[in-house]
């Protein structure tokens, strides 16, 4: 019996001549419509890189300087493009360092297929040198893995691999290939998969609990909507902006949701979760109707399940099932396609203004503003702060860059106060949290936006480590900016430290190199700045150059992010200070 | 919430990986799989898993959510014991002396309703099906006396209610 639906298309190829699994790997990424790819080389993938070097004008192969790199820089594609990123690796320590990307990819929803190479056939389960069981390693952290071990298998194992890796709730797939299927040769033919017999990608749009949604939602007093990257990759942001407009409701992001709607909306209400805006935070707990679409309550933004949002009816729009109930029940489910579900939605919401319900907001961000954004954005005192940082690349820029951060206290200001005004435009390591994310994703951004401006913004302590991605930004002149906030410390660490372990600084202060001189190592021009009389200038400069630009920002050493609602406590416990 | 025994049956594609990936699912969590069995189901080349656990049906629905994500997993279903019609099978090896010396050991084979599979010179080999209790009650017997061998199979378990597992095969062929 059949299990793959497969589909003959324009880019369906046919070769006439028998072709080594390596070619035909070239060909099923071309029929795929892969044109770049990350990856690093080694025996056991040796025969594919020979067929790269026949097809480079084809396709692009991009030398990170890490493997890790390779998938960073793959989701960064991914990210801002939509696309499948791809990540090549040799057996052994190359498959082994794609782990943590793969990670990353699989909690942040990213499609990428990652493919290794392996041990020939007759040395598996031998411990032959470099051989590792990447299948078992990878399978927790993969949505699907597959080991080919004949070249014949090669076009139907690829097909499936994107087929997977793109649709549905989108995520990362291995490909695990013998040296000696890359070798052997076949009658190759390579056929489209459109669908999987044990896999049902897209929910069947249930009418009566869409009714029942409307019916909740033009009813409700209190509405208040939380979105996720699920309207990103559902492409689904007009019909948010359209929901959210109709019935007058103020809208929250969860981090990996940031972008998805202009940040300037008059109904866009800022950030929930751990340093989110105190608003929506406060507010989630006083809303008769909780709207979650494409979001799936991690505990960074519920913080205690059991005193979050007890009095609101949940909503819950996701196209993953697992995700209905997992961590908060819904009172109705909205399975599916985010733009299909609420393309259906649409036409049964009422006008509505909810003036008073959005007053409240308005009222909690003077108190943030006061309190905390006025002295982040517009400091009086002599050291820079992050978040001033942030708001001279937002004018300089015009709201249109697309912002890459780290992990860290850097990466919460960045989400904070970025300011977007198109989808797609911030990248991030939301789920994982994963130092050394931000410089090769920034790569995949740009080589996906070239016609984008690309800012990182980066710790000292994540910079360091991926930091040997300079090496790709050279030799690619990869035209990224660099933007490092150093505060001599792990903030984020230091400031929990300070916050819950009386200021013991274990491990957390960081004696840093000269990064402009690294940076002027890789030829990538470079500068320092410490007092704000060069800020405004200096970032105009950073944005004005056509190539690759370094910048670091020396930063008050021990400024703390807030709000903060320390971890386990209640989003009702936002701390101000 | 309570916790309860629950059966936990899935439908898959005969894939090698699958076992890895699903088990991975129970580890990932600290529930402990209490039985296992893996055999062919009722529809050819669709391999059925039968999984018992002694959880909470939150905990249960959250497993099984998982379990049917992954992608060769046609469909995943949990039961209580109530809903089910299940069994478990053990295997005794027993010295054969005590066949002939020991009266009790033959009123044991007939009240349990087991069966003499093989009898040897040395030992003979007693099957028995049923529930858990009804072996743990045989093997209590039978201590006394000496057990060379003791083996029990997984549960293996069918539903009182339908799983339509061919109609959903059908839809994928339309
Ligand atoms: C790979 C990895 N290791 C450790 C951590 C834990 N961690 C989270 S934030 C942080 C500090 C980051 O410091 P830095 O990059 O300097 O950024 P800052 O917080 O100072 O802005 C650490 C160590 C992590 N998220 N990822």
């Amino acid at each position: 019996m059949e299990t793959l639906k497969k589909e003959k298309t324009a880019s369906t190829k046919q070769v006439t001549k028998k072709i080594s699994g390596a070619e035909a790997i070239i060909h099923c990424l071309l029929a795929e419509g892969v044109d770049l790819i990350y990856g690093y080389p080694g025996g056991a993938i040796m025969p594919l890189y020979d067929e790269l070097y026949k097809f480079q004008d084809k396709l692009t192969h991009i030398l990170t300087r890490h493997e890790q790199g390779a998938t960073h820089a793959a989701q960064g594609y991914a990210r801002v493009t939509g696309k499948v990123g791809v990540a090549v690796a040799t057996s052994g320590p190359g498959a082994t360092n794609l782990i943590t990307g793969i990670a990353d990819a699989q909690i942040d929803s990213t499609p990428m297929v990652c493919i290794t190479g392996q041990v020939a056939r007759h040395l598996l389960g031998s411990d032959a040198f470099q051989e590792t069981d990447i299948i078992g390693i990878s399978t927790p952290v993969t949505k699907w893995n597959c080991q080919v071990t004949k070249a014949s298998e090669i076009p139907e194992v690829l097909a499936k691999a994107f087929y997977i890796a793109r649709s549905g709730r989108p995520g990362p797939v291995l490909v695990d290939i013998t040296k000696n299927a890359q070798i052997d040769e076949f009658d190759f033919s390579y056929e489209h998969c459109t669908g999987v017999r044990s896999y049902k990608p897209y929910p069947k749009p249930n009418i009566k609990a869409i009714e029942e949604a409307a019916n909740l939602i033009n009813a409700a007093k209190k509405p208040f909507i939380v979105f996720g990257q699920g309207v990103i990759l559902g492409q689904a942001e007009e019909q948010l902006k359209a929901l959210v407009e109709k019935a007058g409701i103020p809208a929250a992001w969860t981090i990996l949701g940031l972008s998805a709607m202009d940040t300037e909306h008059p109904l866009n209400v800022g950030m929930v979760g751990m340093h989110g805006n105190y608003g929506p935070n406060l507010l989630t707990n006083e809303c008769d109707v909780l709207i979650a679409i494409g979001m799936r309550f991690d505990d960074r933004v519920t913080g205690n399940l059991d005193t979050y949002a007890k009095q609101a009816k949940i909503i819950h729009f996701d196209i993953d099932p697992a995700e209905i109930n997992k961590n908060v029940k819904a009172d109705v489910a909205v399975l599916g396609d985010s733009k299909v579900t609420l393309d259906l939605l649409l036409p049964m919401i009422k006008n509505n203004t909810h003036e008073s319900w959005h007053n409240e907001f308005k009222k909690k961000h003077v108190i943030e503003f006061e309190q905390i954004i006025k002295n982040d954005v517009y400091p009086t005192k002599d050291k820079l702060t992050m978040a001033e940082v942030i708001e001279e690349i937002n004018i300089a820029s015009g709201h249109k860059a697309i912002i890459v951060s780290d992990v860290g206290q850097h990466q919460m200001i960045a989400c904070r106060y970025a300011k977007f005004k198109q989808t797609k435009s911030n990248v991030t390591s939301g789920g994982l949290g994963t130092m050394g994310f931000a410089l090769p994703a920034a790569i995949g951004a740009k080589m996906g936006a070239m016609d984008r401006e690309v800012v990182a913004i980066i710790g000292d302590g994540g910079y360091q480590m991926t930091i040997q991605e300079l090496g790709t930004i050279f030799q690619n002149k990869t035209p990224v900016k660099i933007v490092v906030l150093n505060n001599d410390h792990l903030g984020m660490v230091r400031q929990w430290q300070e916050l819950f372990f009386e200021s013991r600084y274990a491990s957390t202060v960081m004696v840093n190199p000269d990064f402009v001189k690294i940076a002027e190592g890789y030829h990538i021009e470079s500068k320092r700045i410490s007092e704000r009389k060069d800020l405004k200038a200096t970032i105009k400069e950073m944005l004005a150059s056509k190539d690759a630009y370094f910048l670091e920002v020396k930063v008050e050493k021990e400024d703390n992010v807030f709000p903060m609602i320390p971890s386990g406590a209640s989003v009702s416990d936002i701390r101000l200070k | 919430m309570e916790k309860k025994w629950f059966t936990i049956s899935v439908y898959s594609e005969n894939s090698v990986g699958l076992l890895n990936r699903i088990s991975g699912i129970f580890l990932k969590r600290h529930i402990n799989i209490e039985s296992l069995n893996v055999s062919k189901s009722e529809i050819d080349h669709v391999s059925k898993f039968t999984i018992v656990v002694y959880t909470t049906e939150d905990w249960v629905r959250n497993i099984v959510g998982q379990v049917e994500k992954q992608i060769e997993v046609i469909k995943a279903f949990y039961h209580t014991d109530e809903e089910t019609i299940y069994q478990e099978s053990a295997l005794f090896k027993v010295a054969s002396t005590l066949l002939f010396d020991e009266r009790n050991i033959q009123n044991i084979i007939k009240d349990s309703n087991s069966q003499i599979v093989t009898v040897s010179r040395e030992f003979f080999v007693l099957a028995k099906t049923g529930r858990r209790n009804e072996i743990d009650e045989m093997y209590q017997q039978l201590k006394p006396y000496g057990i060379m061998q003791f083996v029990r199979s997984g549960r293996i378990a069918v539903t009182k209610s339908e799983m339509k597992i061919s109609s959903l095969l059908k839809e994928f062929n339309q």
